[in-house]
């Protein structure tokens, strides 16, 4: 009975929270404006946007920017974040196995998984094309439908799959389950870090949850495809594969490019899915979850602010290719 | 003719089978979570899902296990879950729309710098700023006691400027498509840029911010670490206690199952019903 009411006052706070709150952003925008407003016209001009500007600024820069700055000045500091110590974390991290150990995986995990799911996403959007409306609609939303779920479910329902009971149970994992079908021996499968098996275990987690949005980028971008290139293609003798690799590959370049990146700057960050399935331990640990288990287990500021730097470090090129694709999109208008 | 009308049938079929095939295995592993649920808890333990689904007759089917999993708090953490995920996408909306105004119709002083690292932002990890951003509200409250820390508020705020940069940048690429005319006229029948945002533009962003709010919706409903930071044990999500769940399963998968549908239903629901909007709202957002 008890749990039952609170859950009613926390419905009230979050209906309350709504309504007060677009309230409250409606008299700031308001606000905002009647003060432009009252200042003089060559004031106005130059203040105007700023009136529609300043929240998201102010939000950004104290949720985001400061916080930022403030972390790459504590990876100079020690475990408390008291005293300046140079660059001792980073001496420490990079001459320590385990942490390149862990830049390694990051390393696997971006070497992989994006040029696969990019490559799933090709094959289920080529043959969804070919399939007709109907069951290219039903098709499309089973394999899109892991983009809707967690991290935190999708590791639920991989850990039942590569689950591996203790001898003697009965196997109820459906990946061990179909070893033992094919002959095999079943195994602890997520405890296996040799050749960094278990590891692409997790990435195969990753990859059935980005598949999907491959699939339908992708599966656009060869609709726009036009009909004549490979109308010409197939009149010059070639077959199904040629035409997809020689036609419509090249075509959808900008597109596989937008996919590529999109999941590399996810996979940099893999954090969630290495938490729910291994924790960390059996070397699949990763810069996001190292920063996780610094702060949160060791209570090393320093340290963990360390690895997120290096994380950024690691991230900032792909800042700059986001803007020149951003400015590229706007010349194309 | 005939030839090629053979052709293409089986050009098709072919590519039906083995996107059938795909699919089962894509969907597969969600299955026989679902179905593991559902099953008796003895039976579960005893054979794989598969064999329930090979002869679901010869079944006992019970809710037990979600009576378990509602026992142990999962419902609660639905509420939990929602109230922190409505003004979570409500609010970076609100703001942002009226940035994405400002960047697509005002000219000012600053502007392609600001949107630029605007794009920039939207490529940061969040593990950048969370321990300072915590620190901080620690320090709110400490010094004028205003308590942050373990409320509803500081996930709204933090998930808030998190999908601000993707949520201004696909409302500005929305808002580039209206027609610039039909605001020019506006402005010359007297209205002020604020009635023009507020009657005008606002109106017309509606399909844009729709499949935002949805993309933003799933992401809030779907996140651990800011609801793990911020707002933790007390008011545990449903990430927070599925994860818990999942770490004592010592008595099989069957709770950690049910807790995971209950997890599951709502994503599930959104994203079926509403399928269209959300894949508009991730084309835009090619870019996170």
């Amino acid at each position: 009975m008890g749990r039952s009411e609170f859950a009613f006052g926390d419905i009230f706070i979050g209906i309350s929270a709504i309504v007060l709150g677009i309230v409250a952003s409606w008299a700031l925008y308001w606000l905002l404006n009647f003060l432009v407003t009252r200042l003089p016209a060559k004031w106005q001009e130059k203040l105007r946007a700023f009136s529609f500007v300043l929240p998201a600024a102010v939000l950004l820069i104290l949720i985001s920017v400061l916080p930022l700055l403030q972390t790459i000045a504590w990876s100079f500091f020690d475990k408390k974040a008291k005293n300046f110590i140079g660059f001792d974390n980073y001496a420490n991290i990079f001459t320590d196995p385990a942490f390149l150990q862990i830049l390694f995986n990051n390393f696997l995990w971006v070497a992989f998984v994006p040029a696969i799911t990019v490559g799933f996403g090709l094959v289920f959007a080529n043959l969804s094309n070919n399939v007709g409306p109907k069951r290219e609609k039903v098709m499309k939303s089973l394999i899109f439908m892991p983009m809707s779920i967690s991290f935190v479910a999708a590791g639920t329902i991989w850990g039942y799959a590569y689950d591996y009971p203790p001898p003697g149970r009965p196997k109820t994992g459906l990946v061990n389950a179909i070893i033992e079908f094919f002959g095999g021996e079943a195994q602890p499968l997520l405890t296996m870090e040799d050749g960094h098996l278990n590891s692409f275990l997790l990435m195969i987690v990753v990859i059935w949850l980005n598949a999907g949005f491959s699939m339908v980028m992708l599966s656009a971008a060869i609709k726009a495809v036009p009909e004549e290139t490979i109308e010409a293609a197939r009149i010059d003798g070639a077959g199904p594969f040629k035409i997809f690799m020689s036609v419509i590959v090249p075509q959808v370049r900008g597109t596989i490019m937008a996919v590529f990146i999109t999941t590399v700057i996810g996979v940099m960050k893999i954090f969630d899915i290495i938490l729910a399935m291994t924790g960390g331990n059996f070397n699949t640990s990763v810069l996001g979850y190292e920063y996780y288990r610094l702060f949160f287990v060791e209570s090393n500021v320093g340290g963990s602010a360390a690895v997120v730097t290096v994380l950024c470090v690691l991230i900032a090129p792909l800042m700059w290719l986001q803007i020149r694709t951003a400015r590229h999109q706007e010349e194309i208008r | 003719m005939n030839a090629v009308m053979n052709k293409l049938r089986n050009a098709r079929l072919g590519s039906t089978f083995i996107l059938l095939f795909l699919v089962a295995i894509w969907s597969a592993p969600t299955i026989g979570l679902l179905i593991t649920a559902l099953r008796d808890r003895d039976e579960a333990a005893a054979s794989g899902w598969w064999t329930a689904v090979a002869d679901p007759f010869n079944q006992i089917w019970s809710l037990a296990s979600f009576e378990k999993a509602v026992e142990g708090g999962m419902l609660t953490s639905l509420l939990n879950t929602l109230v922190i995920s409505v003004p979570a996408t409500i609010l970076p909306l609100v703001i942002a729309a009226n940035a994405a105004y400002a960047f697509t119709f005002i000219e000012f002083k600053g502007r392609e710098v600001m949107f630029a690292s605007l794009v920039a932002l939207m490529v940061l990890p969040l593990q950048s700023a969370l321990i300072p951003v915590l620190k901080a509200m620690v320090w709110l409250k400490k010094t004028f006691g205003i308590e942050l820390v373990g409320n509803y508020a500081s996930a709204w705020v933090v998930h808030a400027a998190f999908a601000l940069p993707l949520a201004i940048y696909i409302l500005r690429n929305f808002m580039m498509t209206l027609p610039a005319s039909l605001i020019e006229a506006a402005r010359i029948d007297g209205a002020s840029y604020y009635q023009i945002f507020w009657k005008l533009v606002l109106p017309m962003s509606i399909p844009s911010i729709a499949s935002f709010a949805i993309f933003q919706f799933l992401w809030v409903w779907n996140d651990y670490l800011i609801a793990f930071v911020f707002v933790g044990e007390q008011k545990a999500v449903m990430t927070y206690k599925l994860l818990r769940l999942l770490g004592q399963y010592g008595d099989g998968w069957q709770t950690v199952a049910a807790g995971s549908f209950i997890a599951l239903i709502v994503p599930l629901i959104v994203f079926f019903a509403l399928q269209r909007y959300f894949v508009r709202g991730l084309t835009a957002g090619a870019v996170k």
